[in-house]
């Protein structure tokens, strides 16, 4: 009974004697988030450390970013290797298009369409200003529908002020 | 508002034609309107109704987007004033002239490439794009 109480307080003494002379678990994370702050982007990491263990997690701007967490990470003293990485990359910015007919834009491959389309109708001549395609000329009654038409289809705007009627 | 009041005739023709997808919004003194009727004869009173309302459709306040149901393999008529309609190797007149369609010819559709071109198929089998307000779904 003496012996086993013996040693149990003997490896008590050991484990403690053991653990002083490697760092600490806090102070490791302490040394792997001072590591990581010296860059902006590594900055918002999250550190647990567990018995030398270190595991990150959050967000990271992109791949780079998130393997050379790793590697600042694993290289602080005391860090077991290897790290455990569970950083995500965020999702690249997805602009999305404006509501279809809501904007005109005249650029070149619309205007092509317009022009295009009235290749066709004799006696009518198309310019563009910054938002409207301006049509004269003189046209049927059913040339100025399709004109009208073909303008919708390109969702173009237009000043058919100038068209005339044909007598 | 005024403008849904003006054209307020139309809006309501094209719900009765059930239009599909019938989108009305009004922007910048523009009155939007969009959607897909189910035949050409329904288009073609539409557009009739829009050139009542508006006389010569000279005030550019609405922007009547709509486009006729057909799906690939639907009949379409030429309908150029009398002349032949080209059909192209791209979606462009840029395009070299692989074919030609006769006023009245019917030709089918393949592939409405986008809302000018469509791409389509003649009887002769001559494969290309034509210009999409001179085809009519039949």
């Amino acid at each position: 009974m003496k012996l086993t109480k013996f040693a149990m307080a003997a490896a008590l003494l050991t484990s403690i004697a053991f653990t002083s002379c490697k760092p600490k678990d806090s102070e490791i994370k302490a040394n792997v988030e001072a590591a990581l702050k010296a860059d902006m982007k590594m900055a918002n990491t999250v550190v647990d450390v567990n018995d030398g263990k270190v595991t990150l997690s959050g967000e990271c701007t992109d791949a780079e970013c998130k393997a050379k967490c790793e590697s600042t990470a694993a290289g602080v003293k005391g860090v077991k290797t290897p790290v455990i990485n569970n950083l995500t990359v965020a999702a690249p910015v997805i602009t999305t298009p404006p509501p279809a007919s809501t904007a005109t834009v005249l650029d070149a491959a619309t205007q092509q369409k317009v022009k295009d389309g009235l290749k066709d109708i004799n006696g009518v001549t198309v310019d563009f200003t910054a938002d409207k395609a301006v049509i004269k000329g003189t046209v049927t009654p059913a040339n100025r529908m399709k004109i009208m038409q073909i303008l919708a289809s390109a969702k173009v705007q237009s000043d058919v002020s100038g068209l005339m009627d044909k007598k | 508002m005024a403008l849904q009041d003006k054209y307020a005739q139309l809006l309501s023709a094209a719900q009765t034609h059930g239009v599909e997808n019938l989108s009305v919004a009004e922007q910048n003194g523009v009155l939007h309107v969009s959607g897909t009727a189910k035949s050409t004869a329904d288009y073609d009173a539409l557009w009739a109704l829009y050139g009542q309302i508006d006389p010569n459709m000279a005030s550019g306040d609405l922007m009547m987007n709509i486009d006729v149901k057909a799906a690939a393999g639907a009949q379409l008529k030429v309908t150029t004033d009398s002349t032949n309609l080209n059909i192209r190797s791209t979606p462009s007149t840029e395009g070299e002239v692989v074919g030609k369609a006769a006023h009245d010819e019917v030709v089918t559709l393949v592939e409405k490439t986008d809302d000018s071109w469509w791409k389509v198929r003649t009887a002769q089998g001559e494969e290309g794009y034509a210009y999409a307000q001179y085809l009519s779904p039949m």
